[in-house]
């Protein structure tokens, strides 16, 4: 193995510790009411795995290959698309109820 | 494009991840937040097109546009469509596509490498295949759960045990053939027994435990996206993946916290599951059921009168309907408030979503901890289609399925009146001792019905 690879694995590694202190700090103080549209909004956040499902569907050869990837494309779609949608549509409910209270609040 | 300016972008959509989670764990900036993890994930789906194949259109591009647009018209109506109650499951299953999604990427980019693959990238690429296909799997189980498809008590199956132990020892070692032999059929077979674990491994979950799980095989799929993005040499997706998997773990985490329930007991409960005491027998004992009329008597001479939403008011999409009786309630001067389990509905925090879409007041929204303390000074609580949530036997049956849960402890009032379809149990599938209690009333029908009823017959008063 190359030392220019080695360190390309290294940069990697500290990418994905690094990765999981943030992951945990961001949520470690939520209230029960935002679980849901929580979880939710992670859901969707993982569609991103489009981006790598594009990229094998790019270089996909064989009709198995190709198969594969293009299913792969329309599933990750539905997670991230999808997953934003509903997300949003969950968070609308709250905005609708919390803005006035908010707004008479902040009026100065 | 170059390398270095993909890589930016990808870097810039990762912040805009972390902004998006951040933002979702507070009320007023949630809404945006959401929109930020948005805009990174579009940004990088498409500058990906520009990149992937040097500068070139991609090759089979146009499949790929077309599959794109296929997974918008499934996925966006059917978010935009779906009935409040029923959004638990089709998150559930949103989550189950990104999991196969992920294991059908670290399999195509095995099948192009073949030889060529170091041993780190097949063991990633095994990791990825396995729990992608436990997450794409269980996440059906737990979507048929939810959805009614299935029965929602634990199925235990004789020698459950052994059979799921069985099932993940041949995961491990057809996994360990992958990485020793290489090939495809091993991998294959490695997927198959993976997608099968995932089924055993939710089936015995009881349905008060669902949410759990569905929020454990969240963070699964998030690692599993995480390394996809190993075998791919893709930042982003090591990024993406790692923070949802570390924030779905620490959600999991509260969530059970929420519920009372160790996480441990809900994922091995499978293990060590009793066959549930029988509800038949009970239902021949007399109950005393009312009329509207006499609800609305109890009601309008109380002082003070807490109500508790559960998930058949969901259902029968009484929220409307409840608050015009609140409203009612409170201009008779009485005193309204709503007790709200943390899980109420189907999952934490989904009842404050049901009733803030009937634009129920904020301030009447009283979580369990502080509404607990009031029930003696509470003449009369309204239990709106809720069971588990307020069943005593968390407290008083150890080994039931919601031993140790948190309750709301509406036995402490004057009076308890349950509007209910029928005798069924709830979601837990648990009989309800507190039904069969001197000052319980029931009102037996549809929540909306019964609640109009009761506002009718309030009003004649």
């Amino acid at each position: 193995m190359s030392s220019e690879l080695m360190s390309n694995e290294i940069a990697l590694l500290a990418i994905f510790l690094l990765s999981v202190f943030v992951g945990f700090e961001v949520v470690s103080k939520v209230s029960t009411t935002l679980h849901t549209p929580l979880m939710s909004g992670a859901n969707a956040i993982h569609g991103v795995i489009l981006v790598g499902a594009i990229v094998v569907a790019d270089h996909a050869k064989t009709t198995l290959e190709i198969t594969l990837a293009i299913a792969a494309v329309i599933l990750a779609t539905i997670n991230m698309v999808g997953g934003f949608v509903v997300t949003d549509r969950m968070l609308q409910m709250f905005k609708g109820k919390s803005k006035p209270k908010k707004d008479s609040g902040d009026s100065k | 494009m170059s390398r270095n300016l993909y890589d930016l972008i990808g870097l810039a959509a990762g912040i805009c991840f972390i902004l998006a989670l951040k933002g979702l764990s507070s009320p007023k900036s949630a809404r945006r937040g959401n929109l930020i993890g948005a805009l990174g994930a579009t940004v990088a789906s498409v500058i990906v097109f520009f990149y992937a194949n040097e500068g070139r259109a991609l090759n089979n591009q146009t499949l790929i546009l077309s599959a794109i647009g296929f997974g918008v018209l499934v996925g966006v109506p059917a978010a935009r469509k779906v009935q409040m109650t029923q959004m638990p499951q089709l998150v559930a299953l949103f989550n189950g596509v990104g999991g196969g999604a992920a294991a059908l990427v670290a399999i195509v980019e095995y099948l192009k490498l073949g030889s060529d693959a170091t041993t780190a990238v097949v063991i990633a690429t095994v990791f990825t295949v396995i729990v992608g296909c436990v997450s794409f799997s269980g996440s059906i189980v737990t979507f048929l759960k939810l959805q009614e498809l299935m029965t929602t008590r634990p199925v235990i199956f004789p020698f459950g045990r052994q059979i799921i132990g069985l099932t993940l020892i041949g995961v491990l070692l057809s996994g360990g053939w992958v990485i020793a032999s290489g090939g495809t059929t091993p991998l294959l077979i490695n997927g198959l027994l993976s997608l099968i674990f995932g089924i055993l491994f939710v089936l015995p979950v009881g349905g008060a435990d669902v949410p759990i799980v569905i929020s454990l095989l969240n963070a699964f799929t998030g690692l599993t996206v995480a390394a996809s993005g190993y075998v791919l040499q893709t930042t982003l997706l090591i990024i993406a993946g790692t923070l949802v998997g570390a924030s779905g773990t620490i959600l999991t985490k509260l969530m059970a916290e929420a519920m009372g329930r160790s996480l441990f007991g809900t994922l091995f409960g499978a293990f060590t599951a009793t066959a549930q005491q029988s509800a038949g027998s009970a239902e021949t004992r007399p109950v005393k059921s009312g009329s509207a009329e006499d609800v609305a008597i109890l009601l309008n001479y109380a002082q003070r009168v807490v109500i508790v939403p559960g998930f058949g008011l969901a259902v029968a999409q009484a929220q409307h309907t409840v608050r015009e009786l609140a409203d009612l309630l409170s201009a008779k001067g009485i005193e309204v408030a709503y007790g709200i389990h943390p899980v109420a509905g189907r999952m934490p925090g989904h009842m404050n979503v049901l009733l803030a879409e009937a634009n129920v007041p904020y301030e009447q929204l009283v979580e369990m901890e502080e509404i607990n303390p009031t029930f003696p000074q509470t003449d009369v609580v309204l239990v709106v289609g809720a069971n588990d949530v307020v069943n005593p036997a968390a407290k008083t049956t150890p080994g039931c399925p919601i031993y140790g849960m948190p309750i709301l402890d509406v036995s402490l009032a004057a009076n308890v009146i349950f509007l209910k379809r029928s005798m069924r149990p709830g979601f837990a599938g648990i009989e309800n001792e507190l039904l069969y209690d001197s000052k319980t009333t029931l009102l037996f029908g549809d929540a909306k019905d019964s609640l109009t009823k009761v506002v009718s017959s309030l009003k004649s008063l």
